[in-house]
């Protein structure tokens, strides 16, 4: 009697309508790790091809605007750094910062940037801001270098507390993919999002201190700052890098709290969103 | 016994309306609507949409090849895109098993600034293709592209038969259990038709699933063991390809072979000249009695001339499906009423066209009455409604669509000139 080698039984796929509230299915996306690794692959290759200056461009926007702000508000405004010269304090505000601005302006943007791909084949939507996001890390990378060439330059050596800092960036990225999973979630259904996102931006560079210390605050207030996620951000850059602002407590803890809710309400609104992209897009 | 590997319950899928025309919606429209709604009474729910699917429940059987017909708005590629997973279904469920692939997504994720050899993994990653497969595949497909000199060129530099060829060849090579193909039919050129139609029978042959979506009904009914009518989002019939296309011919189209105007009074025209009867029918045949691309036909017209001393001739243009004019015909010198007057009376004009001339498809003919062999007294557009029917037996192999508007069979000789791989015995020499 032949032996019938027979094959693994194939994945079968339930395709029914989904109700209510609930998270997306986070292993599925696991299960397309690749694809998002691509995704970001392409956003990073992409990003710069056929400009004339390249990936110069992650440094030249924190050092342009380090120099605006050292001008105006370091010099003429005189607003306090902690103690630190104004152009350093303001480097390690503007790196995190812009890798969390980027990130929510490229997510934001991206599933309607990805139409053909959303109307044309299945894959988890959710690699789609998720890459926008992680590829702003490499962006990130630059610009850390040159903050690290600053630090040289100010002769400032970071104590221990920086190993802290992957755990701010993290936070800086939670936020960041937060936000942009409600922002490109609305803006299949309204294009709106597209002119709201660089508003927003700017709003929040402003409520963020990234020009002025928050140790202008007293407490109470002070942790009450932490409701901006960004504060703890970048409070916690210079905290773990230079030695001033505010480390873990209060502020901090306030703005991780914050950042998860916003994480968690935008994976649900992401979910519930995206039954209907096909049909929207 | 095996298992189907599609099978769907009663599957639906509903539209609010508008939701399809208002695509690029604003948060302006829905605070607008919003206050509408707080003022207003609420709209019903249900009232206000489209069922672009409904209660379809279909079991397709692991080998299967089963094409979809239906007209436009019929909910085939609403269906694909539910089971493709694109969309989700409103109501009931369905189960697929295997992996899907889809030539409906050539060309999906790629991207211009990258090149080829990037953008096969990354069009390979999207469509589902694990990154070792692609390592393992990628000489394959590239070979089956043609594009190895260019694979380091970003693809907007490629010219669109390439472009397309790198999209298809990655499509190709996913290796699917099942495939979803929807009118590729009607991307690319007949060589790139051929070259996907071949694809899905490979696929076919090796026991994969496939479903088909076409308006090429010649292709479905040749390519495929089953078909499912879609009419209005609903399942009107399914069976064996042949009688359920003919059932939907039937409908989908609606011939007018024959015209009889008996009362000179309403017949259409004007004080000149009144039609009275027309026709076409297959020679020897009644008018409805099917013409097949072989089939020499007659076109038969009748009309009262209320004036008497002109010199009257008749114009018949014919246009393919497309609109495109085949030809204007009449009759000319030597035929015995060549411009001479016309006394009054009913007249009758028959015009013979061969078989083996006209492509299959839809056709339209037109009439125009024409004084002095210049100017047309009276044109009938669509007098006559027509299908020239495809001849399976005489298509060798193909089952794509025949192009060309006209469809002629040419004298062909074909001999062997030369042996192996050398040069040709001799040339034959031109005439001096």
């Amino acid at each position: 009697m032949a032996i019938v080698d027979s094959p693994a039984p194939e994945a079968v796929t339930w395709i029914r309508p989904s109700r209510g509230w609930g998270l997306p299915d986070l292993g599925e996306l696991w299960r397309y790790r690749e694809l998002i690794y691509f995704l970001i692959w392409r956003d990073v290759k992409v990003r710069y091809k056929q400009t004339a200056l390249g990936a110069a461009w992650a440094v030249i926007q924190p050092l342009a605007t380090m120099g605006v702000f050292s001008v105006f508000f370091g010099n003429l405004a005189g607003v306090p750094s902690d103690g630190v010269e104004y152009p350093l304090f303001a480097l390690a505000a503007l790196v995190p910062w812009t890798f969390f601005s980027q990130g929510l302006i490229q997510s934001s943007n991206s599933l309607v940037g990805s139409q053909n791909l959303v109307s044309k084949v299945y894959f988890p939507r959710l690699a789609i801001p998720l890459a926008a996001v992680l590829a702003g890390l490499v962006d990130f990378l630059v610009a850390f270098a040159l903050l690290l060439g600053a630090l040289a330059f100010y002769r400032v050596v970071p104590d221990g507390r920086v190993v802290w800092l992957p755990l701010f960036l993290l936070l800086a990225l939670v936020t960041s993919l937060g936000v942009g999973l409600w922002l490109s979630a609305w803006s299949v259904r309204y294009r709106d999002v597209r002119y709201l996102v660089p508003f927003l931006a700017q709003l929040w560079l402003l409520a963020t201190p990234v020009a002025y210390p928050a140790s202008l605050l007293s407490e109470p207030w002070r942790t009450v700052y932490g409701i901006n996620p960004m504060a703890g951000v970048v409070e916690g850059f210079r905290w773990a890098l230079l030695g001033t602002g505010t480390g873990p407590g209060p502020l901090v803890l306030v703005s991780a709290g914050v950042a998860l809710v916003l994480l968690v309400s935008g994976l649900a609104v992401f979910r519930r969103q995206e039954r209907t992209f096909a049909d929207l897009i | 016994m095996t298992s189907p590997v599609i099978r769907t319950d009663r599957l639906g899928k509903h539209y609010r309306l508008g939701e399809i025309q208002r695509r690029q919606d604003t948060l302006r429209d829905a605070l607008s609507r919003g206050a509408r709604r707080l003022v207003g009474r609420r709209r019903q729910k249900e009232a206000a949409g489209l069922w672009a699917l409904r209660d379809v429940s279909l079991a397709v059987e692991q080998g299967e090849v089963l094409g979809l017909i239906g007209g436009n708005g019929a909910g085939k590629s609403t269906l694909l895109k539910i089971l493709s997973r694109i969309t989700e279904p409103t109501e009931g469920e369905a189960w697929v098993q295997g992996r899907v692939g889809s030539l409906l997504e050539v060309g999906t994720g790629f991207h211009s600034e990258l090149t080829g050899r990037e953008n096969v993994y990354l069009s390979g990653a999207i469509l589902g293709m694990r990154r070792a497969e692609i390592d393992r595949k990628f000489d394959e497909i590239a070979a089956f592209a043609g594009v190895e000199a260019h694979l380091d060129t970003p693809v907007k530099r490629y010219s669109s038969g390439q472009y397309l060829r790198l999209a298809f060849a990655v499509a190709a090579h996913l290796e699917p259990e099942i495939l979803f193909v929807d009118e590729v039919l009607a991307v690319g050129d007949a060589a790139f038709q051929r070259k996907c139609l071949g694809k899905m029978g490979d696929v076919a042959r090796q026991g994969r699933t496939v479903l088909f979506v076409s308006h090429n009904l010649v292709a479905v009914e040749g390519l495929c063991d089953r078909v499912v009518w879609l009419r209005d989002g609903r399942i009107a019939e399914e069976g064996s390809p042949g009688p359920v296309i003919a059932r939907y011919l039937a409908e989908a189209f609606a011939p007018v072979a024959l015209q009889v105007w008996d009362d000179p009074a309403t017949a259409p025209g004007n004080d000149r000249v009144r039609l009275r009867r027309a026709a076409v029918r297959p020679e020897g045949g009644l008018p409805g009695d099917p013409i097949d691309v072989r089939t020499p036909f007659v076109f038969e017209v009748e009309y009262w001339n209320f004036q008497p001393g002109t010199r009257l001739s008749v114009a018949l243009q014919l246009y393919e499906e497309g609109g495109v004019l085949l030809f204007n015909a009449g009759p000319l010198q030597g035929s015995p009423w060549y411009d001479r007057p016309f006394p009054a009376g009913l007249f009758r004009d028959v015009c013979r066209v061969p078989g083996d001339l006209l492509n299959n498809g839809i056709h339209r003919a037109e009439l125009l009455i024409v004084e002095d062999q210049t100017r047309a007294i009276y044109r009938h557009p669509e007098l006559l409604v027509f299908e020239v029917r495809d001849s399976v037996e005489l298509r060798g192999g193909w089952f794509g669509t025949w192009t060309g508007v006209t469809r002629p069979i040419l004298a062909w000789e074909t001999e062997q000139v030369g042996v192996g791989a050398e040069r040709p015995l001799e040339p034959v020499e031109a005439r001096p």
